[in-house]
């Protein structure tokens, strides 16, 4: 019975999440927005569970000392301010908890972000050596897309940017689609899989 | 009546007064009043109201041909106005505008059942064209969406090829799966790490549970989770999400049980991070740096970190093995990691790691759908190059 629920709740979920697709009528046309506030609802209780476990963890490698714990007096402490501007003076503009996610945390966020600059040019040195035929073909499109999207290219040749556009309208295009015709599939396999009750690995792990 | 604007024009200030008829305007120039002949804009023709079709009620769709002053003609018209009542005779009220060159209105404010009249009118900035009325209308709720119809076709294909394959395997055919070496390459990455005497990294995307990606990861982290038992090597699975780690913890919990070791299993290990997705990034980025696992997994849905993650993985000499169907993330992943699971092979992992009939059963359905559509695709570029257009419309789903 412990097994049986999950499935039962599983395939009607599902049967009824397909139906509302399909039928505009109501009550289905409703269902969706039902079934998205009921996870709302449950999210807002498991972030409970996830700042239990944060915490828990942290406040026991406090208590452990292994090697750098003084990372988790940073969390604990910039946990506390951010919880206790929030609950004292609220979220909205001008408080405390807006000042110090405007001004400590945006910045910290963008620069995150902007390591990404960096790990793009390591990573596309390795990929736009030509040793394959294929990496030799990605570093002449690649060449040829970035320098026709920038003045330099339209210098050179006024048609290059058109060539760049081309290469990004049609041989991109039709390869992102094609991956795309594919997910589709899996989505509908792996769905029909779960609600069936065929696909169980996420429910008792066999 | 006095009309209450104001018109600059040629720097000569004219205050409209009482018009002596309907198309006339009579302005003060200095002392005196000069008449000047006013025309109203070319009314709109063929008000057609009609059913919003494909909605669950309440929705009228108003339609017309646009006046001749719209764009041609005096170029007058700046904008449509549309008025409703459920008499053809009086209380029509106006229920909104329609910019100029645009002929469809949708009115989402009906109730069920309830005859309506439209009046549409031109409007110039002064003066109304004349009134033109629909015939009356009463919306109500469809019982099928008729522009999906392709999308239920498609679906009712994929579903009979999938049980029917999953049907042969259970009368115990073999069937042939094409080789994904992504998936291939699981175990010996968890062998690697197990032998380097380092832990296994799983990250598990940034969505929710709600996600079908991270539905299909937590499918994979049971198979991984299995095998890590069986060697005995620590499995860490940072968490962007609350409901992902409770799942997470769960799905390694079973995966440990089923393994016989459940005295192995460490719920701290499958630890909550941080909603936020590049705190997320930080901290996933903080934790390869401080345990240099020997394999690191990236299987679901990634944005932006999925580089940063990657890079910072590559750089530990971790074997990397990612899987994806977000298309815009892929190329980072290929560029990365030593395996990549492109699109929907992440969502064959399952099948393809377990080799239970009835799953690839299913995969064998999925990749003969595959087939078809790639058939039906071929069809239709060939007709469409011709100029027979009515296979591509009749797969647009509305």
């Amino acid at each position: 019975m412990k097994k049986q629920i999950p499935l039962i709740i599983t395939f009607i979920a599902g049967m009824a999440m397909i139906i509302q697709y399909f039928i505009p009528h109501r009550p289905f046309s409703d269902i969706q927005q039902l079934f998205n506030t009921w996870f709302l609802i449950i999210t807002v209780f498991a972030m409970i569970l996830g700042l239990g476990n944060l915490l828990k963890l942290h406040t026991r490698r406090l208590q452990r000392r292994p090697s750098g714990w003084w990372y988790s007096i940073v969390l604990l402490i910039g946990f506390a301010i951010m919880f206790i501007a929030g609950m004292v003076w609220g979220i909205e503009r001008g408080t405390p908890f807006d000042y110090l996610f405007w001004n400590v945390h945006l910045p910290m966020s963008s620069m995150m972000f902007a390591l990404l600059a960096f790990f793009v040019a390591s990573a596309s040195y390795r990929a736009f050596r030509a040793r394959t035929p294929e990496a030799t073909l990605l570093l002449v499109s690649a060449i040829l897309v970035m320098i026709g999207r920038v003045p330099l290219g339209n210098y050179i040749w006024d048609k290059l940017p058109l060539l760049g556009d081309w290469i990004m309208s049609y041989p991109n295009m039709a390869g992102q689609r094609a991956i795309m015709i594919g997910i589709a599939l899996g989505v509908i396999s792996t769905s029909l899989r779960i609600i069936l009750g065929i696909e169980r690995t996420y429910l008792v792990g066999k | 009546m006095l009309l209450i604007f104001l018109v600059l024009v040629k720097g000569i200030i004219f205050y409209p007064i009482d018009t002596p008829h309907d198309n006339n305007l009579a302005f003060n120039i200095g002392e005196s009043i000069v008449e000047v002949e006013s025309i109203a804009p070319a009314p709109p023709t063929n008000v057609v109201a009609k059913d919003k079709p494909n909605d669950a009620g309440g929705g009228i769709i108003v339609s017309w041909t646009k006046s001749a002053d719209d764009g041609a003609g005096r170029e007058s018209v700046i904008e449509y106005q549309i008025f409703r009542s459920t008499s053809p005779d009086e209380g029509f009220e106006l229920i909104g505008t329609a910019n100029k060159g645009f002929y469809r209105f949708v009115d989402s404010a009906t109730k069920d059942g309830t005859k309506y009249f439209y009046v549409v009118k031109a409007f110039d900035g002064m003066l109304h064209s004349q009134a033109v009325m629909s015939e009356a209308v009463a919306s109500r709720a469809q019982w099928f969406h008729t522009g999906r119809i392709s999308m239920l076709v498609a679906v009712l294909i994929i579903s009979f090829l999938v049980l029917w394959f999953i049907r042969k395997a259970k009368r115990g055919e073999e069937l042939y799966i094409r080789p994904i070496a992504g998936l291939e390459a699981v175990d010996d990455a968890v062998g690697r790490a197990t032998e380097m005497g380092k832990p296994i990294m799983y990250i598990p995307g940034i969505l929710d549970m709600d996600d079908i990606q991270t539905i299909a990861s937590m499918i994979i982290l049971g198979r991984v989770a299995r095998k890590a038992a069986e060697y005995e090597t620590p499995l860490l699975v940072p968490c962007c999400r609350s409901i992902v780690m409770s799942a997470a913890q769960e799905t390694v919990k079973e995966a440990y049980l089923d393994a016989g070791r459940p005295d192995s299993y460490d719920a701290d290990k499958i630890r909550y991070l941080t909603d936020d997705q590049f705190g997320y990034a930080a901290g996933v980025d903080g934790l390869m740096i401080r345990e240099t696992p020997g394999a690191i997994f990236y299987m679901g849905a990634f944005y932006a970190e999925s580089l940063i993650l990657a890079e910072t993985g590559h750089s530990t000499g971790a074997i990397q093995i990612a899987g994806t169907a977000m298309p815009s993330q892929l190329p980072f992943f290929v560029t990365a990691c030593d395996y990549t699971l492109i699109g929907e092979e992440l969502f064959a992992a399952s099948a393809y790691l377990s080799r239970e009939p009835l799953l690839l059963g299913s995969l064998k359905g999925q990749d003969f759908g595959k087939a078809i559509f790639i058939i039906i695709i071929i069809i239709g570029v060939i007709l469409a190059t011709f100029g027979f257009s009515e296979l591509a419309a009749w797969l647009t789903t509305g």
